[in-house]
């Protein structure tokens, strides 16, 4: 599976507060009905806690889904 | 959908019949699209319209009177388009144009005996059909050369002789037309065509021909008969023997599917509403281009259309049934790929408009809901499209919103009052005065809380339909299935439908019969809103209007009302499948009157509120509590959730004397406020504050946030079931202050809360 990254995400001025580190671009899985993506996002490079900027979950995020909800 | 069943669907929606004009011409010339370039002074394509389909062009649209003239809708409005004076000024204004090419040579010889009109137009018919045609006649024209300069140019009859030789025919001249002649090209040719006008003595002991085939009692001869004084119909006739002789030749039925040669039915419907009467602009002939030009631009360009005109559904995906219903067969079809008609399917409000004004009752809900409960069956319906509906149907019929009660203080009820979740979701203090006014003047009313099911209807989960019908059924039968006196006209519908048998009976009914309540207030004008859940109940609506008159409301109608009334938007659960055009939905149907409105559907009060139009429930007129309740803004989907849990509170404790009977979930303690843009976001993103309280919990609990270091805000995120919930916030006095919210269905895989 290839990966998809999305250039304007790469977790500058975020930190994780419960391991105080830098988010950074990280290789995740995402699912949704019968499809999986690996998207790079960034992610707390310790405990492995994601963001998903809103721009995204409105944008790309959700014209994915409802592709995929007519497929 | 098989294909039988598009078939059946297809054929209800008239739209792409014949129009009338077409249906009427004996040669069915497209006199719509003729008539529409011809306004638009496109003569050369107006003039290939005609030459398309009339044989020797030159000489009929010189010679036709009009046949259509009797169909033309127009006729009613001003008088019918005078489509003959039309097409002799479009054959004198317009380039002439080459015959048609012929289709591929058949390799069969025809002769055609007699040149009059008919003999000329069914040796231009055989050519056109590939035949091999020799046209046997003194004089080719005969009597048309006789006409008029000014009815037919010679010119132009020499130029369609010309055009027939174009076509390939052969003239062979002969003295006279004689039996001897005949039996010499019956035994030489195929088949024989003979004009009856020119040749009268072919019918001598064998009488006239067979009026459907024109074919004779000698095998292989076809004939026209003599004295039709119509052109067209002449050459219509010359068409019919044409289409004889080839299915005579090709040894198929010569009488089977034969009704549309000719004027023919038609079910093309055109309402002449709202279009106001012009009189021809030339009755007796169009002068020149600028009155051909006017006349032609009286033609309706008939259409049917009429279930796009109240519907801005149908409009919105720019077909209209007959299509819409290929759409929905071809998304069945496809195994792999977009199934790009689930938006359209689900957009449908299911409110019966369409049917109601469709000339054949073509109803867009019953084709939607099958097609919707075909998705889920397949498991292909879009999870996103109902699925917050439901939740919020599943909430109103869960335990902090039900209720079943017999009055306080009885046993038994002799009716119950059901004022439907919704009512109780907007107007919670307006059901809780309703529900008093009745018990003080009805005695043993008791009381249901709760949800009839539509949404489940609606969305085409039927065991979830179903479930949900047991389950009120149990409620309504263990208060002993009283009466139900209902507020809500979706309710009304829905119980009928799950409680056969009940007596079901609107509030306005009782009202009606009881008398206004005390207190009640009205006067002024108002534009009155049919909900489409009363458009087939003309009692509800008659109850209505008679109680708005008691309470001397002047209510004006708007163009779509009673059985015509549109949905607001929400029916259907349009607002939820595709929330845009909900609401544009619901603006259309705000601004079509200069007043305020007053309806008896919660919910259509509130999606006109939401589209910024001002709205009155009958209720704000019957039990008045708030200054200019017109202006009250429809309350947010969280905000509905708690009007329905503290209604049931409120009316246990102050009814019936009894604390709340809930346990508060954990997530409820969290303190939570919201700034105006985060609660704007939450209600077109369709998230409540209870999700963003249980994201705020779990980050709580976890000790799991992230920072934003711009701004020192924290964000974190939690997936209760479907959905992941995003929250922005900052901690404040005593609790959380929520800056935004968002939310995506996708799952992040690996221990994301």
């Amino acid at each position: 599976m290839s990966l998809i990254k999305l250039p304007e995400l790469d977790g500058a001025g975020w930190t994780c507060a419960s391991c105080d580190e830098p988010l950074v671009p990280m290789a995740r899985e995402l699912e949704y009905l019968d499809s999986k993506f690996t998207v790079e996002l960034p992610t707390c490079p310790k405990c492995g806690y994601v963001l998903i900027p809103e721009e995204i979950a409105i944008g790309k995020m959700f014209r994915a889904e409802q592709l995929m909800e007519d497929k | 959908m098989e294909q039988k069943e598009l078939r059946a669907w297809e054929a209800r929606c008239v739209q792409e019949e014949t129009v009338r004009c077409t249906a009427a011409c004996p040669l069915h010339v497209d006199a719509r699209t003729f008539c529409k370039l011809m306004a638009e002074g496109r003569m050369d394509k107006a003039w290939a319209v005609l030459a398309k389909v009339m044989p020797l062009p030159g000489v009929l649209a010189r010679l036709c009177d009009g046949p259509c003239k009797a169909a033309c809708v127009r006729k009613d409005a001003g008088g019918a388009v005078e489509v003959d004076g039309l097409e002799r000024y479009c054959a004198s204004a317009a380039k002439p144009v080459a015959p048609p090419r012929p289709l591929p040579a058949r390799n069969k010889r025809v002769a055609v005996l007699g040149g009059h009109l008919a003999g000329l137009c069914a040796a231009w018919e055989l050519a056109r059909r590939g035949f091999e045609v020799t046209l046997r006649c003194v004089d080719p024209g005969g009597p048309l050369r006789d006409l008029p300069e000014a009815a037919l140019p010679k010119g132009a009859l020499d130029g369609e002789i010309e055009s027939l030789a174009r076509l390939g025919v052969t003239f062979e001249a002969c003295a006279a037309l004689t039996p001897a002649l005949l039996d010499a090209e019956l035994a030489d040719k195929d088949a024989v065509f003979a004009d009856g006008d020119a040749f009268p003595a072919i019918f001598d002991g064998c009488g006239l021909p067979d009026p459907l085939t024109l074919g004779t009692q000698r095998a292989g001869l076809f004939a026209s008969a003599p004295g039709e004084p119509s052109a067209v119909l002449r050459a219509a006739a010359a068409r019919r023997a044409a289409n004889s002789v080839d299915r005579y030749l090709q040894g198929v039925s010569m009488v089977t599917a034969r009704e549309l040669e000719g004027p023919c039915a038609t079910r093309h419907f055109t309402s002449l509403e709202g279009v106001a009467p012009v009189p021809p602009a030339c009755p007796d002939g169009c002068p020149d281009e600028a009155a051909a030009r006017a006349e032609a631009a009286r033609c309706l360009q008939c259409q049917c259309l009429e279930c796009l005109k109240g519907c801005a559904y149908l409009r919105h995906f720019k077909g209209y049934p007959k299509v819409y219903a290929r759409q929905i067969y071809n998304n069945e079809s496809i195994v792999r790929g977009t199934r790009t008609a689930n938006k359209m399917i689900n957009s449908c409000m299911i409110c019966g408009q369409c049917e109601a004004v469709c000339p054949e009752d073509f109803s867009m809900a019953d084709l939607c809901l099958d097609a919707r409960r075909t998705l889920v069956a397949r498991g292909q319906m879009p999870p996103s499209a109902h699925e917050f509906a439901l939740r919020d149907m599943a909430f109103a019929d869960g335990g902090r919103c039900v209720l079943a009660r017999h009055a306080p203080g009885t046993g038994s009820s002799a009716y119950v009052f059901f004022p439907g979740c919704q009512l109780a979701a907007s107007d919670p203090d307006g059901v809780a005065a309703a529900y008093a006014d009745l018990r003080a003047r009805l005695g043993d009313v008791g009381l249901m809380l709760q949800c009839c099911g539509a949404p489940a209807h609606w969305a085409a989960r039927d065991a979830m339909a179903d479930d949900a019908a047991a389950a009120l059924r149990a409620r309504w039968e263990g208060l002993g299935s009283p009466r139900i006196i209902a507020a809500c006209p979706t309710c009304m519908q829905e119980l009928a439908r799950t409680l056969p048998g009940a007596e079901i009976v609107s509030h306005w009914s009782v009202l009606r019969t009881l008398g206004l309540p005390d207190g009640a207030a009205g006067g002024g004008s108002l534009a009155i809103s049919d909900p489409c859940a009363a458009r087939r109940a003309p009692v509800l609506r008659d109850d209505v209007r008679n109680l708005l008159s008691g309470l001397s409301v002047d209510a004006a109608e708007p163009r779509f009302t009673g059985e015509t009334t549109p949905c607001c938007g929400f029916g259907g659960l349009l607002s939820e499948a595709n929330p845009e055009l909900g609401l544009a939905v619901a603006r259309d149907r705000a601004q079509s009157m200069d007043r305020d409105w007053v309806t008896y559907c919660v919910m259509c009060r509130d999606m006109m509120a939401r589209a910024g139009g001002r709205a009155l429930h009958l209720y704000d007129l019957l039990f008045p509590r708030v200054e200019d309740p017109a202006g009250r803004p429809a309350p947010g989907y969280s905000e509905r959730r708690e009007n329905r849990v503290r209604l049931r509170e409120r009316l246990l404790r102050e009814v019936w004397n009894e604390a709340a009977d809930h346990e508060a979930e954990p997530f409820e303690a969290v303190q939570a406020a919201f700034t105006e843009a985060a609660a704007q976001n939450m209600e077109t993103r369709r998230i409540l504050a209870s999700d963003v309280r249980k994201v705020l919990l779990q980050a709580e609990r976890s000790g799991k946030h992230l920072l934003r270091t711009e701004t020192g805000r924290r964000v974190a995120s939690f997936r209760p079931a479907v959905v992941t919930y995003w929250v922005e916030y900052e901690p404040a006095d005593d609790g959380y202050l929520v800056h935004n919210a968002w939310s995506h269905r996708m799952r992040i895989k690996g221990g994301q809360p």
